[in-house]
């Protein structure tokens, strides 16, 4: 089957094309039921984006949810076996109440994860993955790459309470150095550090002799030194930023946590991390990473307008000639036009052509190209 | 016009506050001189800069900022309380200083027996203020003209922004609890930033020498 690419949309097109860059690196669909009894979902809630869930009762009494989320229902489905990592990637939708509108609404979200056990490897493909989803969608995209035990290392060498840290944590999302200075000093504490930390963004070559100065041994940094080298040496190195402002929730995420930027679109289209916390919450001994894609964000991106709606109109009138009537649109679309037969031109179509049905053959009307 | 990608969108809150903030966006290399003709225009550009402002209703400079139709703004720190924006809020200007306060006729008398009646534009701040303290609470949404809630028996407390005091007293109400000083933020679109930081970054150091030189 041969495909038009101009007739297909960002979105769509970047549906084919991720599926067979994840197919590439040996990952398998997953495909799931638009239900899942809603029981997952309760006691997971604050992993959710929103908490807000549409349910409903089977004919069995069950009550089940249209799934607001698809990485509970992987995980679930997914097995431990010690050496092993479970690569799956989905295209599926998802029910979310909209931010501004509280209303639901149904997002297409294609990802992956990685279940199992993770190592270096793991981390680096699925970060590669990320960067290589991005730079099919645009080829101006930044990753933004955070560690969050780096943040928590250094939300704990400036002392602060447990209360203060999810302030903190809120803040740093936020690149709000002055909340930051106004938390701290409320305990007594110097937050230059954190300050620092936040403030410490940018190309992993400029950024990591920073961060060494500022956060000193640490097994988590030389991780983040170690997987960005190997990015750096694929080339991606100038499209991924190091930014700790990206943040997760500690309660389920831990490691690394990154998320994708396309300039022109107003937020983020792309969202990931390590969840090893939501797997031992859970009860499962595996480790896991994986992210999304938020494809219907894409339809925001700039594309040509269509000008014409149609190449040309074909009007015909009742009882016309019906060989002669085909026989003059098949030409049309024979040289890859497209074509639309009327008895009347509909209101407010745009065409480039329009063309009315003779007795003695096809004659132009309009010519508007 | 070049398009929203090329330019330096800026949303600047209408009124006193805006004329004050682009005072300082001028001050900082980011002049655009049309914008002190007295029109009706919304837009100004300055081509060689780079940078295009725009004025918007205070309350609405967040969400502009947010869906990413201007790369910066400044807003209220009520305000981003309020409808939580998924920004960054990156300076602290230091101007338009006022609070978050809750406020009550003299002669009333809390009885924490009783649901709490509370009038406000700023629901979801009152409702985050009273549910850590794990108060009850009946709230009252109104879009203005808080201050006569109370004295008509429509609620027992207000929360408003006080800036200096004087139409609470005029209406014979006081500030019983400060929730939350407020004063104008730098706020940026969280994409916008990636692709435009060198630029952000020049602005909000220039903001930021301004406003020590200020203190």
């Amino acid at each position: 089957m041969d495909i038009n690419n101009a007739v297909l949309k960002h979105e769509e097109k970047a549906v084919f094309a991720l599926r067979s860059l994840y197919q590439t690196y040996g990952y398998s669909q997953y495909k799931m039921s638009k239900f899942e009894e809603y029981d997952l979902y309760v006691r997971n809630k604050n992993f959710l984006v929103s908490d807000n869930i549409i349910t409903f009762t089977d004919t069995d009494g069950k009550l089940m949810a249209l799934k607001p989320d698809v990485t509970l229902s992987i995980i679930k489905n997914s097995k431990d076996v010690p050496g092993c990592v479970e690569k799956v990637y989905y295209n599926e939708n998802v029910y979310r109440v909209s931010k501004g509108t509280h209303s639901y609404k149904e997002i297409m979200q294609t990802g992956l994860e990685c279940i199992g056990d993770i190592d270096n490897y793991s981390i680096y493909e699925v970060l590669m993955l990320a960067a290589e989803s991005l730079a099919l969608v645009s080829s101006e995209y930044v990753l933004d790459v955070s560690h969050l035990d780096i943040v928590a290392e250094v939300m704990e060498s400036v002392g602060v309470s447990d209360e203060a840290k999810r302030e903190i944590l809120k803040c740093i999302g936020e690149k709000n150095l002055h909340g930051i200075s106004a938390i701290c000093e409320g305990e007594g504490k110097d937050g230059e550090k954190l300050r620092r930390l936040v403030s410490t963004y940018g190309a992993p070559k400029q950024v990591l002799p920073v961060l060494r100065e500022l956060v000193g041994e640490s097994a988590a940094l030389m991780q983040l030194e170690q997987i960005l080298d190997a990015l750096t040496a694929s080339g991606m190195g100038d499209k991924i930023q190091i930014d700790f402002s990206v943040i997760n929730d500690m309660n389920y995420y831990n490691g690394f946590v990154f998320k994708g930027f396309i300039n022109g679109l107003a937020s983020g289209v792309l969202s990931g991390g390590q969840y090893d916390n939501l797997m031992s919450k859970m009860g499962r001994k595996s480790r896991a990473i994986g992210f999304a894609l938020y494809l219907d964000l894409l339809e925001q991106l700039e594309q040509n307008d269509r000008e014409y709606d149609v190449d040309a109109v074909i009007l015909y009138e009742d009882g016309c000639d019906l060989a002669a009537l085909n026989g003059a649109v098949r030409l049309l679309t024979a040289n890859g036009k497209s074509v639309m037969a009327q008895k009347s031109v509909p209101e407010k179509l745009h065409y480039k052509q329009l063309l009315k049905l003779q007795d003695r053959g096809v004659e132009i009307i309009e010519n508007n190209a | 016009m070049k398009s929203l990608k090329t330019m330096l969108n800026v949303a600047l809150p209408k009124g006193r506050l805006g004329e004050k903030v682009y005072a300082m966006f001028e001050k900082a290399g980011f002049p655009c001189p049309s914008i002190k003709e007295n029109s009706r225009k919304l837009i100004f550009e300055n081509a060689e800069k780079g940078v295009r402002y725009f004025w918007v209703k205070p309350s609405d400079v967040a969400i502009y900022v947010e869906r990413g139709a201007a790369d910066i703004g400044v807003a209220g720190k009520d305000i981003l309380l309020e409808y939580e924006p998924d920004v960054y809020e990156l300076f602290d200007l230091d101007i338009g200083k006022c609070r978050m306060a809750v406020a009550a006729q003299k002669t009333f008398r809390d009885d924490p027996q009783k649901t709490l009646r509370v009038a406000t534009k700023f629901t979801n701040i009152a409702k985050g203020y009273y549910a850590a303290m794990g108060r009850d609470i009946d709230m009252i949404h109104l879009n203005g003209s808080i201050e006569i809630a109370p004295i008509l028996g429509l609620s027992d407390v207000i929360v408003d922004i006080v800036e200096t005091g004087t139409t609470l007293k005029e209406n014979n109400l006081e500030v019983i609890e400060t929730i939350v000083p407020i004063s104008a933020r730098l706020i940026a679109n969280k994409s916008g930033f990636k692709f435009k930081s060198a630029l952000i970054e020049e602005i909000v150091s220039s903001l930021a020498k301004q406003t020590e030189e200020a203190k």
